[in-house]
């Protein structure tokens, strides 16, 4: 039976990552990662798990190392943040583009500079076209159960992708939480052998990660399109199973108190647990407010946000990230070019906070929902405004 | 190659665009990228080698009579053998339109 226990979101990450039986963990150790490889390395070093722990001289090492473990056949796990995601960056685009099933978590992090260690969405946002599935895990159990299905999603032969599990840095990576571990023996058959189709071996040899001259360039990248698009229904299979045999079922997006929606709130990873609280605290003041939060990112969920956001007045979008130069932040650009075909359209407002590390309170969603619904009622002059700056 | 890769579609390629076939690249001319040919004096050539070991192709190889000759399928026209050959037997000459 499964044991209710209290565990550190990263350990329940690295437990997972024992009860999938990976072969492989290349990683090197950055903050606020580094508890997930870490007790990964006392598990290898205490023969809990027979895998190979590789350490590395660098996150690119890293994640080459996680290419070529995977190019063999071997289940593969790493795990970085904030600035090792972007000294990863050229190697994501050869894993996704070589369709191998790594699995990553991302405990999300700033990037510099200037340095910060603490959590924001700046990287994985930086990330966000590298062909990888992309779903964020909100509390620890989720962190145990989606890194468990994140190896049976990657290795299905009609996905091979890589998978990035991102949470958020210390709110969730370091929080100490009650969660339900499953045994192995619960576990029996959830996730099939990995069998890679090509895999390199001297018997039957082949290339891998070839050159590709512009004859054949746009080929590959409408393939690779085209598979990646095509990995939604697996997930959703794969999410519903889980469900289905241990109670917990997992969404592309999550909706909060959807009855009668005036003005919806949209967010993606853990502040959203945080904003549910004033969404409880409206609606008993009687105020038509949603909260839709996304899991999956990549591929981005376009359906059900157009069916989410269908028939609402108003939608504010909070984005922990900012796109320098840009239009604000990029789950509402996002949120923005999926309803922009749409026939009938809510005025979208954008707000930026949280970032590398601030907190959001409850009272902060509050105020920023009364506030998104005013700029709305009256002539929107800015892109997005950012919560709790000094000014 | 079952095709030339002018007709090769999206959906044709292999998963993660592996090549399963060995050798393939053999197949790709890049003979036709040279403005520039190298060309042999067998009077001068000493038949040392010189030329085959810095080819970057490595597209020189040897002849029957053991005179080293570069195949211009894949012959880019980079010049190496030419400054390299001790007898000065490699004369590169533009390449005809």
């Amino acid at each position: 039976m499964s044991r209710r226990v209290g565990m550190e979101a990263s350990f329940a990450i690295a437990e997972a990552v024992k009860l999938a039986e990976a072969e492989v963990v290349a990683a090197y150790p950055i903050t606020p990662q580094t508890h997930i490889v870490e007790r990964l390395s006392e598990m290898v070093a205490d023969g809990e798990i027979d895998a190979e722990f590789i350490c590395v001289e660098s996150e690119h090492s890293a994640m080459s190392a996680c290419v070529g473990s995977s190019a063999v056949g071997a289940r593969t796990f790493t795990a970085t943040a904030g600035q090792g995601l972007e000294l990863m960056h050229e190697v994501l685009f050869v894993a996704s583009s070589s369709r191998l099933p790594i699995v990553m978590a991302v405990a999300n992090r700033a990037l510099s500079g200037p340095l910060n260690v603490w959590g924001d969405q700046s990287d994985v946002m930086a990330a966000r076209d590298c062909g990888w599935i992309q779903y964020f895990a909100e509390n620890a159990q989720e962190s145990f159960d989606l890194t468990l299905c994140a190896f049976k999603i990657a290795e299905d032969p009609q996905v091979l992708f890589p998978v990035m599990l991102n949470i958020d840095g210390f709110f969730v990576s370091h929080v100490v939480e009650p969660l339900y571990l499953l045994e192995k023996e619960e576990l029996e058959g959830f996730i099939p052998p990995y069998q890679y189709p090509f895999p390199l071996d001297p018997r039957r040899p082949v290339t891998m990660g070839a050159f590709a001259p512009p004859v054949l360039c746009t080929e590959t990248r409408k393939a690779l399109e085209v598979a990646l698009q095509g990995t939604r229904e697996t997930i959703l299979r794969v999410w519903k199973e889980f469900g289905d045999r241990f109670g917990r079922s997992y969404k592309p997006i999550e909706t909060y108190r959807t009855e009668d929606a005036d003005t919806i709130l949209v967010g993606i990873g853990c502040y959203t647990e945080t904003a549910s609280v004033a969404i409880d605290t409206m609606r008993a003041r009687g105020e038509k407010v949603v909260m839709v939060h996304l899991r999956l990112w990549r591929p981005f969920p376009f359906p059900e946000i157009r069916a989410a956001l269908q028939g609402a007045q108003k939608v504010l979008v909070f984005d922990r990230c900012i796109i320098l130069g840009g239009p604000g932040g990029p789950l509402c650009s996002e949120i923005k070019s999926a309803l922009y075909g749409e026939e009938k359209k809510p005025k979208i407002f954008n707000f930026i906070g949280g970032l590398g590390g601030r907190d959001i309170t409850p009272r902060q969603f509050e105020d920023m929902i009364a506030r998104g619904r005013e700029i709305l009622d009256s002539k929107v002059t800015v892109e997005y405004e950012t919560i709790g700056v000094r000014e | 190659m079952a095709k030339p890769d002018y007709e090769i579609t999206w959906k044709d390629l292999e998963i993660g665009c592996i090549v399963t076939e060995p050798g393939s690249a053999s197949q790709y001319k890049t003979g036709d990228w040279k403005s520039q040919r190298p060309v042999t004096d067998k009077t001068r050539c000493i038949k040392c080698g010189i030329c085959y070991l810095f080819c970057p192709e490595p597209c020189i190889g040897q002849d029957a009579e053991g005179y080293f000759e570069a195949n211009l399928f894949y012959c880019k026209g980079c010049g190496i053998c030419s400054k390299e050959c001790p007898t000065s037997a490699i004369r590169m000459i533009p390449e005809e339109s």
